[in-house]
């Protein structure tokens, strides 16, 4: 017959070299089974006189114990190795692309107008939109360019066939995003007509406009982002300012300068050309034309229903086109209109 | 508006470099667009005298010519065949440097020796194309340098005027620009009136006073018309790009190019009575002297005389009263045309004149006498004769008008936003010569006639401005808004909508709204498009209705260029005519989205099964544009789409666009390969982005059970879904559609339909009771509807 000494070491030699669980469980039954070595040694227990019972039951219980032991040991160390073996079995190739769809892109032109209309808005400034084919009179009359008037010449109109075939006067493609002032000025003063003082007008206005032109560096539609602030104190050293702080915003540099060149637009007096130069780069000391701008001319605010002597402000209209293709230095005006995805998609 | 620097600095000259000249003109306001040498740059080139000429002893093509350049006489072999004794031509001497690095050295031509090289106009660099030696006049000094003799270190000054600036569109109103601008002294030359010494006159009736408020004229009689235009003047002519005709009309150009004042020479001896400034009787033809023959517009202002038109007034002379060399008597006139007569006429005949030009814009009402003797006096001087009196028809109420215009101090610092002193406004008006008054800071400014722009108070506030210089005045930093925007959250801007669509795989494209007509016949069954009356090509001749033509055209644009996968999308205007449309009224313009799928759903991966993509993608994407709102697809027929895989996209009951296959048609035609699928909706359907609603979530237990039905092919989704929906109960939350199957275990033309159904109360555990009722609610609700359950 065994000792206990010997039927611990037999579990434990055992159970350190079986390496299924099945089989663990089998030989769990050998020793703490009904059958089970250690059980039988229990049931020897009863026949030994009382006073040995108590040594010999606890060398029995504590050689359980060890055996209990072992046998849990070795049951986690069995799940620990297959739950390795299934990780190991599951490992992916982490390297190989993710599934499904990509993401599209806006269009260049857009992401500037994107910007443009953000940083208004830190400044106040809301988004307004107007039609593109508009009247004569917004268009031109209104902005103080009646007709025959030699500014008109400026601009290239497309205009509409009436629907006898004649060309129909009233109505043209708009040349500029500037009609958008008078419209808004009308609904602004017809909003606050029962206020004692009208709110400021903040606005830009960014859109398609039409001229009929067509080279490398004109397209017939382009696009234009109109500015209005009016107010009570509103001046041109202001407008100096904010032009100032939206383009070193815009191309995210301080590293350029601004001039301002006298200029004329019938829609505002005095007026200038906003003139900008990089300081550093491909275009270092290069005199770009951005825009033009000016202080409102009181005829408009007229026609906008503004009292000149109590309110007066100013107005740019810069080309998103021109400024896009500075920022990300793209010499061709017709890539942003002919629809080539493989220039597009890299705006993402 | 070009010019000679040389010729300006005749009547003004500033301590200023050209290009420091050009810079402060372009800071004033007119722009200096180019700026060039008269001509290039090359020295040690002298006049000389051919003293003899003989052929050269070893070439027969070759002379050998001994030329006098001053201080030296030089034998110098030469090629021109125009070399000829007597002649004085330009001399390069040894050493010289000539245009396109040519180096003059002492050479050796077939063993005789060359001390030099005699030039031609074009290897000079002056002509482009030269025939022979250029010839000088028999006076041109012997030994001057030829740059100074032709006044070649001169400059051409290019500058873009804006249409307010006419007064600068001579000489005289440039200088007296750079006086204002710089202070210097104005130095034109006088302009006194000659002797009169003939009693010739003409007489002349003025009807159209309104169009013509001035007109002044003057008989000079024994003019030698033929006798050359002096060289200075050619040159001054050349350099402001006019070329010399004839030595009177070229004086009556120079006139205009110096004083700004448009003049016209008639031959006397062709006129018959007296000058008549009229409107055209109906009908009447006129000929220009570009060979054009007119009928002027019925407010066209004519200068005529007793018998017919003779010329366009303020426009363009006649062809048959013009000035020949034969002419001995000429007519001279000079008159001022107001600008609104004059204004568009020129243009609506499709040219533009020197004069029409200056008229339309303004010309100075107050010099056409002096212009008139100035040009008399060049007349006497080259071409002799003898001057009569000058007659002169003025009608002083329709000459323009010079009111005098208020400049507040107080309102040119809030407009300017910067502190002038009284001083300072006093110094500028000093400057501009414009006559003012002043009281209590209050200026009162008479513009002079020179200036058309000079009308109200912001007028002499951009003067002011102008001459302080638009950089000195101060650019703060905006002051921002304390207040804050509105933030509306039930509404999205476009931008937001651009981005949602990008989220979804879709490129963004800015397409032209003028499309080919056939595109709109094509996408939007649309034969009567709005045209354009001057389009830019033919191709983009109609306004477009529909997006979907642009997009297709992308797609063709990358397929050719083997983009194969193409999603694309624009946001723009639609256009058509509609008597109900504003705000520009008969028009409808709604901005759209559109967008197009082509190609594998897909990019092509290792982990999905390519496919090509569908209707379910496309409507897929745009139910996600619309997600937290419930959108309703209805078969629409369209004409760019399939039209079994077409729908109408329905939000609250309202049409707002369309999702659907091209039409195979359209795929064939523009050449697509398989159809794209395309979808349109109206922006303003997306700007609206309702608040969420929330509601409690519940928490009892959800019952889920799933159903199938058996239906025709043709039955629509959408039927039984509205039936089951109309039949469940408030317990029935979700009725979710989860397979279609159609095939093996049904009958031919039928297919199964299986939706699980989710139930819930808010209030309480669901008892299997309610439950089983509301399945077979559910059922008897399907069975109506034709639907069968499945077994």
């Amino acid at each position: 017959m065994n000792t206990l000494e010997e039927i611990v070491a037999r579990a434990l030699a055992e159970f350190a070299v079986i390496s299924e669980p099945a089989k663990l469980e089998e030989a769990k039954a050998q020793y703490l089974g009904k059958t089970g070595l250690i059980t039988e040694q229990m049931k020897t227990l009863g026949k030994l006189p009382p006073e040995e019972k108590k040594t010999a039951g606890a060398a029995i219980n504590a050689a359980k114990g060890q055996i209990e032991e072992a046998l849990n040991g070795r049951r986690d160390a069995l799940k620990r190795a297959a739950l390795e073996a299934q990780l190991s079995a599951e490992a992916l190739d982490v390297t190989l692309p993710g599934r499904g769809r990509s993401r599209g892109g806006l269009h260049p032109v857009t992401r500037s107008l994107d910007r443009i209309e953000q940083l208004f808005r830190t400044i106040g400034f809301e988004v307004a939109d107007g039609p593109e084919i508009e009247g004569d009179w917004h268009n031109f009359t209104a902005l103080n360019t009646p007709e025959k008037h030699p500014a008109r010449s400026m601009h290239d109109t497309f205009y509409l066939q009436a629907e006898d075939g004649s060309v129909q006067e009233d109505v043209l493609l708009r040349t500029h995003t500037s009609p958008v002032q008078v419209r808004y000025m009308q609904a602004h003063v017809e909003k606050h007509k029962s206020a004692a003082t009208m709110p400021e007008i903040r606005i830009i206005a960014p859109g398609r406009v039409y001229r009929v032109d067509s080279d490398a560096t004109h397209s017939p539609m382009f696009h234009q982002v109109e500015g209005l602030w009016i107010g009570e104190k509103v001046s041109f050293a202001d407008l100096r300012g904010v032009l100032a702080d939206f383009l070193r915003r815009f191309f995210e540099s301080d590293d350029l300068t601004l001039r301002f060149r006298p200029s004329f637009f019938p829609f505002t007096e005095p007026s200038a050309e906003i003139d900008m130069a990089f300081m550093s780069g491909p275009n270092k000391g290069r005199w770009l034309e951005i825009g033009g701008c000016g202080m409102v001319h009181p005829n408009v605010l007229r026609h906008g229903g503004i009292d000149p002597e109590k309110y007066i402000g100013f107005a740019f209209g810069m080309g998103p086109d021109r400024l896009t293709m500075l920022r990300y230095g793209i010499d061709d005006l017709r890539l942003f209109f002919d629809g080539d995805l493989r220039f597009l998609s890299q705006f993402k | 508006m070009q010019f000679s620097e040389n010729w300006l600095r005749t009547f003004v000259n500033p301590k200023l470099t050209s290009d420091e000249l050009g810079h402060l003109l372009t800071m004033a306001g007119l722009e200096l667009e180019e700026l060039d040498a008269a001509a290039p740059a090359f020295n040690k080139v002298v006049i000389g005298e051919i003293l003899t000429a003989e052929k050269h002893p070893n070439a027969d093509k070759l002379r050998l010519t001994t030329v006098n350049v001053g201080n030296e006489v030089l034998q110098i072999v030469c090629g021109a065949p125009n070399a000829a004794v007597g002649l004085k031509v330009p001399c390069a001497l040894i050493g010289a440097q000539l245009p396109g690095d040519f180096n003059i050295k002492k050479a050796k031509v077939r063993d005789v020796e060359s001390f030099g090289m005699l030039c031609s106009a074009k290897e000079l660099g002056i002509a482009e194309e030269s025939d022979g030696l250029l010839v000088l006049p028999a006076d041109a000094p012997v030994g001057t340098d030829i740059r100074d003799y032709l006044g070649l270190d001169d400059k051409l000054f290019t500058l873009k005027l804006t249409p307010n600036r006419a007064d600068c569109l001579s000489i005289l109103g440039i200088a007296r620009e750079v006086a204002a601008l710089t202070g210097a002294d104005l130095t034109a030359p006088e302009v006194k009136p000659v002797a009169v010494t003939s009693d010739k006159t003409r007489a002349v009736v003025v009807d159209a006073q309104h169009h013509c408020p001035r007109y002044t004229g003057r008989v000079v009689s024994g003019v030698n018309a033929a006798v050359a235009t002096p060289d200075w003047m050619v040159q001054r002519l050349a350099r402001s790009g006019i070329r010399s005709i004839s030595a009177i009309v070229d004086i009556t150009n120079y006139v205009l190019l110096e004083q700004g004042q448009p003049m016209h020479a008639f031959d006397n001896a062709k006129l018959s009575g007296a000058i008549h400034v009229r409107l055209p009787k109906a009908g009447e033809q006129l000929k220009l002297l570009n060979g054009n023959t007119v009928t002027p517009a019925a407010d066209a202002v004519l200068i005529a005389d007793e018998s017919r038109a003779l010329a366009l007034g303020g426009i363009m002379g006649g062809d048959e009263s013009g000035v020949t060399d034969a002419t001995t008597e000429i007519f001279l006139e000079s008159a001022f045309f107001a600008p609104d007569a004059i204004a568009g006429k020129a243009r609506a005949l499709n040219f533009s004149t020197d004069s029409s030009f200056r008229f339309e814009r303004g010309v100075d009402f107050s010099r056409q006498v002096e212009a008139l003797e100035r040009a008399t006096q060049l007349v006497l001087e080259i071409c002799g004769g003898a001057a009569g009196p000058i007659t002169e028809v003025v009608s002083h109420a329709d000459l323009p008008k010079r009111n005098p215009v208020r400049l507040r101090l107080a309102r040119l610092n809030k407009v300017i936003g910067m502190a002038f002193t009284r001083e300072a406004v006093e110094k500028q008006l000093k400057h501009l010569r414009f006559p003012w008054s002043e009281e209590d800071q209050v200026f009162l400014v008479t513009p002079p006639a020179h200036r058309f722009d000079i009308e109200i108070e912001e007028d002499l506030i951009e003067e002011i401005a102008r001459l302080y210089g638009y950089d000195n005045i101060p650019a703060p930093a905006p002051e921002n808004s304390v207040a804050m925007l509105p933030l509306s959250e039930a509404k999205r801007t476009s931008m937001q909508v651009r981005r949602l669509v990008a989220e979804r795989d879709y490129q963004e494209v800015v397409n032209f709204s003028f499309v080919e007509s056939a595109w709109e016949k094509d996408f939007a069954g649309n034969d009567k498009p709005i045209v354009l009356a001057n389009p830019i090509a033919s191709q983009m001749g109609v306004m477009r209705t529909t997006l979907i033509g642009g997009l297709v055209n992308t797609l063709s644009f990358n397929l050719k260029r083997r983009t194969n996968r193409v999603r694309a999308f624009e946001i723009g205007r639609c256009f058509w005519r509609d008597a109900a449309g504003g705000p520009v009224a008969g028009f409808q313009q709604p901005v759209r989205v559109a967008g197009l799928a082509a190609g594998p759903a897909e990019p092509e991966q290792w982990g999905l099964k390519a496919r090509t993509v569908d209707f379910f993608d496309v409507k897929g994407d745009v139910e996600a544009l619309f997600a937290g709102q419930q959108l309703r697809f209805e078969k629409v027929a369209h004409p760019a789409l399939h039209p079994g895989r077409s729908a109408d996209v329905i939000l609250n009951g309202e049409r707002i666009g369309v999702v659907g296959e091209l039409h195979p048609e359209w795929a064939q035609k523009y050449e697509l390969g398989s159809a794209p699928v395309v979808f349109e909706l109206e922006l303003s359907a997306l700007l609206a982005a309702p608040m969420p609603a929330y509601a409690p979530v519940s928490r009892f237990p959800v019952v889920e059970r799933d159903l199938a039905f058996v239906v025709t092919q043709d039955t629509e989704l959408q039927t039984l879904l509205d039936g089951l929906q109309k039949a469940g109960g408030d317990i029935v939350k979700h009725i979710n559609l989860f397979d279609v199957y159609q095939g093996k275990g049904l009958e031919e033309g039928k297919k199964s339909l299986a939706f699980r159904v989710v139930m819930q109360d808010t209030g309480r555990t669901l008892a299997d009771a309610e439950v089983d009722a509301a399945i077979a609610q559910l059922v008897a609700a399907a069975q109506q509807l034709g639907a069968a359950l499945r077994a």
